[in-house]
């Protein structure tokens, strides 16, 4: 049994540019959310999920210290910062768009979710 | 173990301006860095230069200075390094002269890092076969030559050590790699080699996450409902070890957050392959890193390591590439998607019909899921935004565009409203353009003032 939540429930991110690229970082909170990230979040399943932006291609790449997957989604800023026509000429929008995507997490997930506040 | 603590009080020329005084202040710093210039900033301040060659710098900088006057007597051994210098760090320096001559810091030396701007020897340099050529495309750059207004090679943290070296307080660079703010300091202070290379590198991580400001303390955190206080939030602080470990924090009682998920995702920011973060210094590896908390708003960072450095160093280009303006009106539904879309499409349509097209035009909906297009299914929102850009090389066309929207309050559909903010300002357009250079072409240079 499986269900449907919204990638935020296992992770957190940020995304930005790169010249005419842009680059979203997709970080679990646990390490079973990083290893269900490792196994489900490919980079075509980012590529079609951004298939409007029509990338020339989607690279994954990992910081397994951070429990984070660099994706970098190559010519879709529309001419970039200065030249893109869009209100988002940066893609600073992208990682929370991509934390909307609903995804099928495993039934039990406890171990994925965010743990309160432990301060040394 | 000897530490130097290096704060950034600015992540961008246009970031809050008392972050600067509130960390010089109360952040017990050895170093302020404040980071002023992005890819495009240097062709705004080269136009700029050239119309006023006393000009083009950031001009936040002496502002900044003139209220940090008493702070700096206080604190005489806290230093500052900046790359507000941009297009001009002669000038900038000579400014920032006179304001610490009249608030009593005559005594602080001033060192001029420059020899980044490639401009005044392009054709020499193209001459020499030194072609160039785009990194993503692969294209040359002659056939856009005539149209180039800046030339940036990204130098390293080498002179800004040799600034320090020869005793600046002040250090005013041109243009160099964000992270050598932070990693000249760390080099100069801990007496480190510059081909140390996983200190270099450890460095290059801390300066990397303090670069953006209140990015790593807060600032754009998934999490900001749980963030405390973030109208007052703390700029961050990396407190580096001789070792190359370091913590990253914040002032005491300044809002904010900082821990592990701060810290990655500032980490990760802009960054390509993790493994291979290029600075003119060093390749650093992000991968190797250890982040802890050690304390509430305290993260310690470990375990750095890079690989050397290539031979080149990147060179940013600008060049004219037209005009451009967008402008927004908001629009009620129901409908208000459609109405919108209709009304920014009528928009184009009356500028045809007196023959004026555009090269390119965007029509934008926003609220109706096309602040990133193609994921939200299809709903009603009670209004969006209707956005309408155009880019052109006919200033003139451009012109013309941005005095289209008023029309629409009473031409278009029912309910048009928001137009109080007067017509969109028309912009040139600078393309960017990124490029390798050797780095035995690029003479850095360092002056003291």
């Amino acid at each position: 049994m499986s269900q449907l939540a919204p990638l935020s429930t296992i992770a957190h991110g940020r995304s930005g540019d790169k010249g005419n690229h842009a680059n979203i970082a997709i970080i679990a909170y646990t390490a079973d959310g990083f290893a269900w990230l490792q196994s489900h979040l490919t980079s075509d399943i980012v590529g079609r999920y951004f298939a409007a932006y029509e990338p020339s291609s989607v690279e994954r790449y990992e910081a397994a210290n951070v429990l984070g997957l660099n994706f970098v989604l190559r010519d879709i800023l529309a001419g970039g910062a200065s030249r893109s026509l869009r209100i988002d000429t940066q893609g600073k929008s992208l990682a929370l768009a991509l934390l909307r995507m609903p995804v099928e997490l495993p039934e039990v997930h406890e171990s994925m979710l965010r743990a309160t506040e432990a301060l040394p | 173990m000897k530490r130097v603590r290096i704060g950034n009080g600015c992540g961008f020329w246009g970031d809050n301006l008392d972050a600067p005084i509130a960390l010089a202040e109360h952040g017990q710093l050895d170093y302020l860095t404040l980071e002023y210039l992005a890819e495009l900033t240097m062709s705004i301040l080269a136009i700029q230069k050239q119309r006023d060659p006393g000009s083009g710098y950031a001009g936040d900088f002496l502002d900044v200075l003139k209220r940090l006057g008493t702070t700096l007597v206080a604190k005489p051994a806290m230093r500052i390094v900046t790359n507000a210098g941009g297009m001009n760090p002669l000038a900038c320096a000579r400014r920032a002269r006179e304001i610490l001559d009249a608030t009593g810091n005559a005594n602080r030396k001033i060192g001029i890092v420059s020899g980044d701007d490639l401009m005044p020897r392009l054709d020499e340099l193209l001459q020499a076969g030194h072609q160039l050529c785009n990194l993503d495309t692969g294209e040359p750059l002659h056939p856009v030559r005539d149209r180039v207004v800046s030339v940036n090679a990204y130098l390293g943290s080498r002179p800004i050590v040799e600034a320090l070296v020869r005793n600046a307080s002040i250090v005013i660079t041109g243009r160099v790699a964000d992270a050598c703010l932070t990693v000249g300091p760390a080099i100069f202070e801990h007496g480190w080699k510059l081909d140390d290379i996983n200190r270099v590198a450890a460095a290059t991580v801390a300066g990397h996450l303090i670069e953006c400001g209140a990015q790593v303390t807060g600032g754009l955190s998934c999490r900001w409902e749980t963030v405390p206080n973030l109208a007052d939030v703390g700029y961050p602080i990396a407190d580096i070890a001789a070792d190359g470990t370091f913590r990253i924090e914040k002032p005491p009682g300044t809002g904010g957050i900082i821990n592990r998920e701060t810290i990655a995702e500032q980490l990760l920011y802009e960054v390509g392959d993790p493994r291979r973060y290029l600075t003119p210094d060093v390749i650093a590896d992000f991968t190797t890193v250890s982040v802890r908390q050690v304390a509430r708003d305290v993260a310690e960072v470990a375990g750095s390591r890079g690989n050397p450095a290539s031979d080149s160093y990147k060179v940013s280009i600008a060049y004219r590439d037209g005009f451009t303006s967008s402008g927004m009106l908001a629009i009620p539904g129901p409908d208000a998607a459609r109405k919108a879309r209709f009304a920014g499409n009528m928009l184009l349509q009356r500028l045809e019909r007196i023959g004026i097209c555009f090269a390119h035009s965007h029509v934008e909906t926003i609220g109706a899921g096309e602040l990133v297009p193609g994921l939200t299914p299809a709903y009603d929102p009670p209004e969006v935004m209707m956005r309408v850009a155009v880019r052109d090389t006919s200033k003139q066309a451009v012109e013309r565009f941005t005095k289209e929207f008023a029309p629409l309050v009473t031409s278009g559909p029912p309910g048009v409203t928001g137009y109080t903010t007067g017509r969109p300002a028309v912009r040139e357009v600078f393309a960017y353009w990124p490029a390798l250079i050797d780095k035995s072409a690029v003479h850095e240079t360092v002056e003291i003032l």
